[in-house]
């Protein structure tokens, strides 16, 4: 099968080794990964500060680019959440509509394609460490998407995943929240980090990076024993 | 200072203040613990929201009418009707009222919308007594604070907290127990009660086929706040209207596990009016204040529309992670949490008050919680498109969206500049917006688009 990915902005910039790793995961599970060099963003950071303008124009070029009938695989719930819920507002009576109609039939989250799509769970992944998942607002209720991390970190070798405290609770990220309010999103990270240290977590581990940035760059500075790393990241252990 | 300078202010003050944390924590867990068992009674718990919702949104949708029949039938019973556009109308008609009655001493039980007209301010300088008689709102208003929930009012407070307020104010032991406390209070108010000429309440459902108001208390002293004195004011928004009495068995179990996890509120009183002819006791007048205060500018927004659905149960409080990080003080306005980050800028203006709508996350517990169904976080996520489209907003703001869209729209632009400098202008432009607490995140070497464009050797 091929299919089409798409990496949002951040992670294009931030974390390509995540994203290029997703790429290796798809490939190892059988799949030809086709990738269009002109696409940049969904634009959810314009329409989550309800620059709804700004967002469509972007997200005009977005529609452009995804023209295949076939799955585009996403590293970011965040992203696909976007896309599938909130561009039938955007683009509501206007002509990219039909277009964007294949690409909310074929968008779709890693894990969710992995799971329920591939049905590949074990892709011979190896981590020693003790691990909390942190799930995503945008992967827990945007896409309710609850099991399918669980079940593929179930099979990675090594991994002790255990449940913290509050786990559907919000990192305190949010887009532009964590730079709007930077000690209320703060706190937040704060306090996810702490319940996943009393399950004595060495890693925090979650399908959105925007989570993991926003709580690695709290843990960073304030020097605390644990590090975040995506899904993706994990599965790609050898 | 504006509105947003001092909500900044104190939300950095509380942020971290743990021990304020553990305080919510603790309440709000033994509320999540009984609203699970609550829930249970819902043979189809989906069905029931679904049905309060769409009664809710035919009433707003419809509130002309239904604000008429209500009017019509609640005059049939006898009451008197005032409507108020404003908390100044409100009060100076509350003042008519105590004027023509020669009123001195008051009751009053819990009332949010009593708390968005000041009114215990204005009855105080009028040098009228009138004690909060809800023992969560009694503690406050000696401790001179106001709600902090709009269900639970002195949930920041410890017992501890309690017993110590009440041996400054009351003399009585620092170690009373919470059983003292209320038994003190209990006998303390009783008194208030038989002295009051006036007890004001507010309600929490106007039912329009029955022309009555229905009030929700657990304690019974909204119970004989409507029965002991001569007159009665009930104050109410004029979005609590719902179609029938027959609705209350819908609204009533939904409004008592959703704001406190019981099955039913303790006491739920109808009340049809002042006292009949026929009848021996109740205050000899009724009045119901009717406010709008903003509602309609509510109405006004056919999609933030929806947040005139709410029945006031505070769940969306209890489940959001700014409020029990901030906790309900800092946010400086009459109504916390995530319905009053909705409804607050469009009642008192998005200029000032738009710092609210951004106060989010938009994690999207509120909306997944909420009896009768208001997305709030796609409400906040109006508030804000309507700021932009109302032009509020600064311009350093506009500047950085401009580069960042110009960016996003071109590959190439994205592409163009090292690492280096990027790495600069992030930590020149973002540093301070990213806070103290935090490390900026690096951008990377080289970015995916490069790697992939050298993976396939396509340079």
């Amino acid at each position: 099968m091929i299919v089409d990915i798409f990496i949002p902005c951040f992670i294009d910039q931030f974390y390509p080794q995540t994203a290029l790793n997703m790429v290796q995961l798809l490939e190892r599970a059988g799949c030809g990964v086709s990738y269009n060099p002109e696409q940049t963003c969904c634009g959810q950071p314009a329409f989550n500060a309800g620059r709804v303008d700004d967002c469509k124009a972007i997200g005009e070029k977005f529609i452009r680019e995804f023209t295949n009938d076939r799955y585009i695989v996403t590293p970011s719930a965040s992203c696909v959440g976007m896309v599938k819920n909130y561009y039938p507002e955007v683009f509501r009576n206007s002509a990219s509509y039909n277009q964007y109609k294949l690409i909310h039939k074929n968008i779709i989250e890693f894990s969710d394609f992995m799971v329920n799509v591939l049905r590949v769970t074990e892709l011979g992944a190896k981590l020693e460490a003790k691990a909390v998942y942190h799930d995503s607002c945008a992967a827990l209720r945007e896409l309710n998407l609850k099991n399918e991390a669980r079940i593929l970190l179930s099979k990675v070798r090594g991994l002790k995943l255990r449940e913290m405290k509050e786990q559907d609770v919000c990192c305190g990220f949010g887009g532009t929240f964590s730079t709007k309010h930077p000690a209320i999103a703060s706190s937040m990270a704060e306090q996810k980090i702490n319940n996943a240290l009393q399950e004595d977590a060495e890693i925090i581990i979650s399908t959105d990076l925007s989570c993991l940035m926003h709580i690695q760059s709290y843990a960073s500075k304030q020097a605390k024993p644990v590090k975040s790393m995506h899904l993706i990241d994990v599965l790609a252990s050898s | 200072m504006t509105k947003a300078q001092e909500f900044k202010q104190q939300s950095e003050q509380t942020a971290f203040d743990t021990a304020l944390h553990h305080k919510l924590q603790n309440s709000i867990g033994q509320y999540q613990h009984k609203h699970l068992r609550g829930r249970e009674q819902f043979a189809d718990l989906e069905l029931a929201k679904t049905r309060a919702s769409g009664l809710k949104q035919k009433v707003i949708e419809n509130l002309d009418k239904y604000l008429i029949e209500f009017e019509s039938n609640y005059i049939k019973n006898g009451g008197k009707l005032i409507w108020a556009l404003n908390a100044e109308e409100a009060l100076k008609e509350i003042e008519i009222i105590l004027q023509k009655h020669n009123i001195n001493c008051a009751v009053k039980s819990k009332s949010m919308i009593s708390e968005e007209i000041h009114l215990n301010e204005f009855l105080k300088a009028k040098n009228i007594d009138c004690p909060e008689t809800d023992l969560g709102e009694f503690i406050q208003q000696e401790a001179g604070e106001r709600p902090f929930h709009i269900v639970t009012p002195a949930m920041h407070k410890s017992k501890e907290e309690i017993a110590e307020l009440y041996k400054q104010k009351f003399g009585t032991p620092a170690q009373a127990s919470p059983e003292e406390i209320t038994k003190f209070t209990r006998e303390y108010l009783r008194k208030k009660f038989y002295l009051a000429d006036i007890g004001i309440t507010g309600a929490n459902f106007l039912i329009a086929d029955a022309g009555a108001i229905a009030i929700t208390e657990n304690e019974g002293n909204a119970t004989l706040s409507v029965s002991m004195p001569r007159i009665h004011i009930a104050i109410a928004g004029i979005e609590k209207i719902i179609p029938s009495l027959n609705d209350l068995d819908l609204f009533w179990p939904l409004l008592a596990t959703y704001g406190t996890g019981q099955k039913l509120t303790a006491y739920n009183s109808v009340i049809f009016g002042p006292r009949q002819s026929h009848e021996v006791d109740g205050p000899t007048d009724m009045y119901l204040i009717l406010l709008d205060n903003g509602r309609t500018n509510i109405l006004e927004q056919p999609e933030q529309r929806r947040a005139l659905n709410c029945i006031r149960c505070g769940a969306c409080l209890n489940v959001c992670p700014v409020y029990t990080t901030i906790g309900g003080h800092a946010y400086g306005t009459t109504y916390s949490g995530p319905i009053g980050k909705v409804i607050t800028p469009l009642m008192k203006g998005l200029k000032e008050y738009q710092h609210l709508s951004s106060a989010s996350s938009l994690c999207g517990k509120c909306t997944e919680v909420c009896p009768v169904k208001i997305d709030l976080h796609n409400l906040l996520l109006h508030n804000r498109k309507e700021a932009i489209q109302q032009g509020l907003q600064p311009k350093a703001e506009k500047v950085t969206w401009y580069f960042w869209k110009s960016a996003m729209l071109s590959r190439k632009k994205m592409n163009k500049g090292s690492a280096k400098v990027k790495n600069f202008m992030l930590q020149t432009f973002f540093k301070k917006t990213w806070g103290e607490h935090r490390d900026l995140p690096v951008v990377a070497e080289k970015s995916f688009n490069q790697l992939m464009r050298e993976r396939t050797g396509n340079r």
